[in-house]
């Protein structure tokens, strides 16, 4: 038996200070929106001249007065991606950037992709996103504690909290693009550290109900470790498909598998060391699911 | 228990051949398979164009606020009522009245039966607001009024972006209305859509006017461009014809001149109208006015009464057959604005759909590798379980005809990572009770009884994300919260039927062995 309780208040400090490093980023650093929610263009390009690189783009671009822009390989050795932040242009824009890209570098491009999003839309997906991911933390909130005890429900919140933010601290810290995809990325991340902290505080649950002289703090220890071999394999399973879509799966979904991968990791530290901490701070017992169930 | 009977066993091999079946026949040329279903490819796999496209209100409004107060001058005039002042202000029809008329102007736009200001009985609403402040009436639209407004002009611009879009072509166009100001137009295999963009971004208000060199026409006078920007005109106000007379119109090449015209018809009203007034302005020259620029001023030879005639502007043969388009589709009510765009090649398209399956196929070897150097037997069957899963996920979507997106690939993937987990708690629960618990089937029972609740909590915290980002995200995401909600139902079904039954014939022939998992 591992004696994880030994390290809850080293992990939980590290955690407080994971959790107070990742709010003053997200502060004062802020996330590096995509044009999903910023509003902009941006234009997916392969060239199939092989002396067309990153600086005679940003040459070309230069000369179209588009505001500012960003332009970046990506992926394969001939692709590239531009992004122009500005917002109000004209439908016509693709158009002149395709006969300017022409008359520079030749017509060897191919127009892989262009998105083009309006500021009101940006704002307006900017936020459903920020109300998707509120209302499923409210809603695993009000499902947890319906299915447990809201001492339960409290610590899976906490856990939750913690893997977002510290998720998002991350996507911050290492400037990562924000766009719809990650929206996604992180709903699932939510869906999946609740998932790993319900079949630990079953477990909690049950063997609360089977020993009434054992302390919280053993309790979760032992609960932790009797889950501990599923926790490790689920974890790995998952990791593999997410490694699988990190590798092969494209780059548009790199940032996607990337988030998850992330929020696998946190989800799983987690579930042993934010969510059952609480419990053992909130003293649970079992009088604290008896009474619940004679009610 | 860990008794089968025949009938369970038969139904439950019978759907999941049947599921297999159905998924199968995505993979085969759809003129000689059974299923004609198929899972659709959406845009980002197929390649196509996203256009979201928003209605600009704001002229039918005040159009509206201006007919309005016309109307209400008439009609107070009619009724020998006293008002002044009567004017718009900041969208606000204004008027002051005298103390003697109050009461009655007053009843004549409360009433229910009012032709003034119309009562929804659907909404119980007036079109417009009344606030009177003494003698000074002030009229806004209701929020009903405006409601109304947005949904007709939804109505008409919908069906006007239809024919433009049918026009040019496209398969399987997708138009839809989003709110009640917006409208979605999905083309997939269209990867340049500058045409249908510079289509939909026109009006397309045609009105026929003549030039005029006095400021004192009695309809007004208006300066208008020439549509090359090289010159300007006094045209009148007064409107002889408009787009909604026509019949007609096509790109043509003018014989004698070498030159592209587009040639319309009339309908009969319309060439009455116009031989009328080509009668009566020879020598005059007559405006084409399109959007509210000139696209040329002909000077009238002859009176025009065939019904049909030829616009000629410095066309190419595409402007030429893209006026024509937009002549035959009709005007919008109001101007369209392209506020979101996303535009996938089809190469793109195809590399999506090759990478994703080829991380789906190295991420499922994977874990079927991994699973089956864990468990062995119990791995075996975990990963048969977990092949049929994907054929049940695949047969639904199709069953459905589902939009596969390239999130919906990943969510497939993650489905892989996460299915196993379902069997992995029983496995791992069967192993613990196996330590206390010396006949198998005993334990095995146990074990599956007691992760149930584990098991179904987990699913449904996963469930709960997959709805939320369902009604919250767009387009592509949606379709990644499709395989992700699927993939549990399918999980939930494969484990608890057939891993169950596989696994239980193994235990029943095992009943005796030592470290049974």
């Amino acid at each position: 038996m591992i004696n994880f309780n030994k390290f809850y208040k080293l992990f939980n400090i590290i955690s407080a200070f994971l959790i107070l490093v990742s709010i003053l980023l997200l502060f004062f650093k802020g996330l590096n929106f995509g044009v999903d929610f910023k509003g902009g263009t941006l234009i997916e390009l392969r060239a199939s001249d092989e002396n067309v690189n990153v600086t005679s783009l940003r040459d070309s671009f230069n000369n179209m007065n588009l505001g500012d822009f960003n332009i970046k390989k990506f992926g394969n050795e001939n692709d590239f991606l531009i992004k122009i932040e500005k917002k109000d242009r004209s439908p016509k824009s693709i158009e002149i950037i395709k006969k300017s890209l022409s008359i520079d570098l030749g017509n060897s491009f191919n127009f892989r992709r262009v998105e083009n999003v309006g500021p009101k839309v940006s704002s307006e997906l900017l936020k459903s996103g920020i109300i998707a991911i509120a209302l499923s933390l409210a809603a695993m909130l009000f499902y947890i504690w319906i299915r447990f005890e809201w001492q339960f429900s409290l610590g899976a919140i906490l856990a939750l909290f913690h893997d977002v933010i510290i998720t998002l601290g991350l996507f911050s810290l290492f400037s990562l693009e924000i766009n719809l995809s990650i929206v996604a990325a992180v709903l699932t991340i939510v869906g999946y550290s609740m998932n790993d902290t319900v079949v630990i505080y079953d477990r909690v649950r049950e063997n609360l109900r089977k020993f009434s002289d054992i302390k919280i703090f053993e309790l979760t220890n032992i609960s932790i470790n009797e889950t501990l071999s599923r926790t490790i394999i689920t974890s790995v399973t998952t990791m593999l498909a997410l490694v699988s879509i990190y590798l092969f799966g494209g780059e548009i979904l790199k940032g996607f598998s990337l988030a998850m991968i992330m929020g696998v990791v946190f989800g799983t530290y987690s579930s042993i060391y934010i969510a059952n901490p609480i419990l053992v701070k909130l003293r649970v017992s079992q009088k604290t699911i008896l009474k619940e169930e004679a009610d | 228990m860990l008794y089968f009977s025949k009938l369970r066993i038969t139904l439950v091999a019978l759907v999941t051949f049947f599921f297999i079946f159905i998924a199968s026949s995505n993979f085969q040329d759809s003129s000689n398979s059974f299923v004609t279903k198929r899972i659709n490819l959406g845009l980002d796999l197929r390649g196509g164009s996203y256009l979201l496209l928003e209605i600009d209100n704001e002229p039918i409004e005040i159009q509206k606020l201006q007919n309005t107060t016309t109307f209400i001058r008439n009609y107070l005039k009619e009724k020998n009522l006293i008002f002044t002042d009567l004017r718009i202000e900041n969208k606000v029809i204004i008027f002051n009245t005298t103390e003697k008329d109050n009461e009655i102007i007053q009843s004549l736009f409360l009433d229910k039966e009012s032709e003034i200001n119309p009562y929804y009985n659907q909404y119980k609403s007036h079109q417009f607001d009344l606030i009177i402040n003494k003698n000074e009436f002030k009229l806004t639209l209701s929020k009903y009024g405006l409601i109304e407004i947005k949904t007709s002009s939804q109505d008409q611009a919908i069906e006007i972006v239809r024919r433009r879009v049918d026009e040019i072509g496209t398969n399987e166009p997708n138009i839809l209305k989003r709110g009640n100001n917006r409208i979605l137009v999905e083309l997939p295999g269209l990867d340049d859509p500058m045409r249908i963009k510079s289509l939909l971004g026109k009006t397309a208000n045609l009105t026929f006017r003549f030039v005029t060199k006095k400021n004192n026409d009695t309809f007004g006078v208006e300066t208008l461009q020439f549509e090359d920007g090289t010159n300007e005109a006094l045209v009148s106000k007064r409107i002889i014809l408009n787009g909604e007379n026509l019949l007609d119109a096509q790109p043509q090449m003018n014989n004698q001149t070498n030159e592209t015209i587009v040639s319309f018809t009339l309908d009969r009203v319309g060439a009455k109208r116009f031989g009328k007034a080509t009668r009566a302005g020879i020598g005059k020259q007559l405006a084409i006015v399109l959007d509210g620029k000139i696209v040329s001023a002909p000077v009238i030879r002859d009176a025009i009464i065939s019904g049909s005639g030829q616009i000629s502007g410095n066309f190419t043969f595409q402007s030429a057959t893209d006026l024509a388009l937009l002549l035959r589709s009709g005007a919008l009510p109001a101007p369209l604005n392209i506020i979101e765009e996303r535009t996938v090649g089809p190469d793109l398209g195809q590399d999506s759909i090759n990478a994703g399956v080829f991380a789906l196929l190295i991420g499922f070897l994977l874990v079927v590798i991994f699973m089956f150097f864990k468990y062995k037997i119990f791995g075996l069957i975990a990963n048969v379980t977990l092949l049929i899963n994907l054929f049940l996920l695949v047969g639904i979507l199709t069953i459905f005809e589902a939009t596969l997106t390239l999130p919906g690939i990943a969510g497939i993937i993650l489905t892989v990572g996460m299915a196993v987990d379902a069997n992995v708690l029983i496995f791992e629960r069967i192993k613990e009770e196996t330590r206390n618990e010396k006949n198998n089937i005993i334990a095995f029972d146990t074990g599956y009884v007691k992760s149930k609740t584990a098991i179904l909590d987990a699913n449904i915290t996963t469930l709960i994300a997959a709805i939320i980002l369902f009604f919250m995200g767009s387009g592509p995401i949606k379709g990644f919260s499709v395989t992700l909600a699927v993939g549990i139902f399918t999980t939930l079904f494969s484990v608890y039927f057939i891993a169950r039954m596989l696994t239980s014939l193994y235990v029943v022939k095992n009943k005796k062995k030592v470290n049974l998992i």
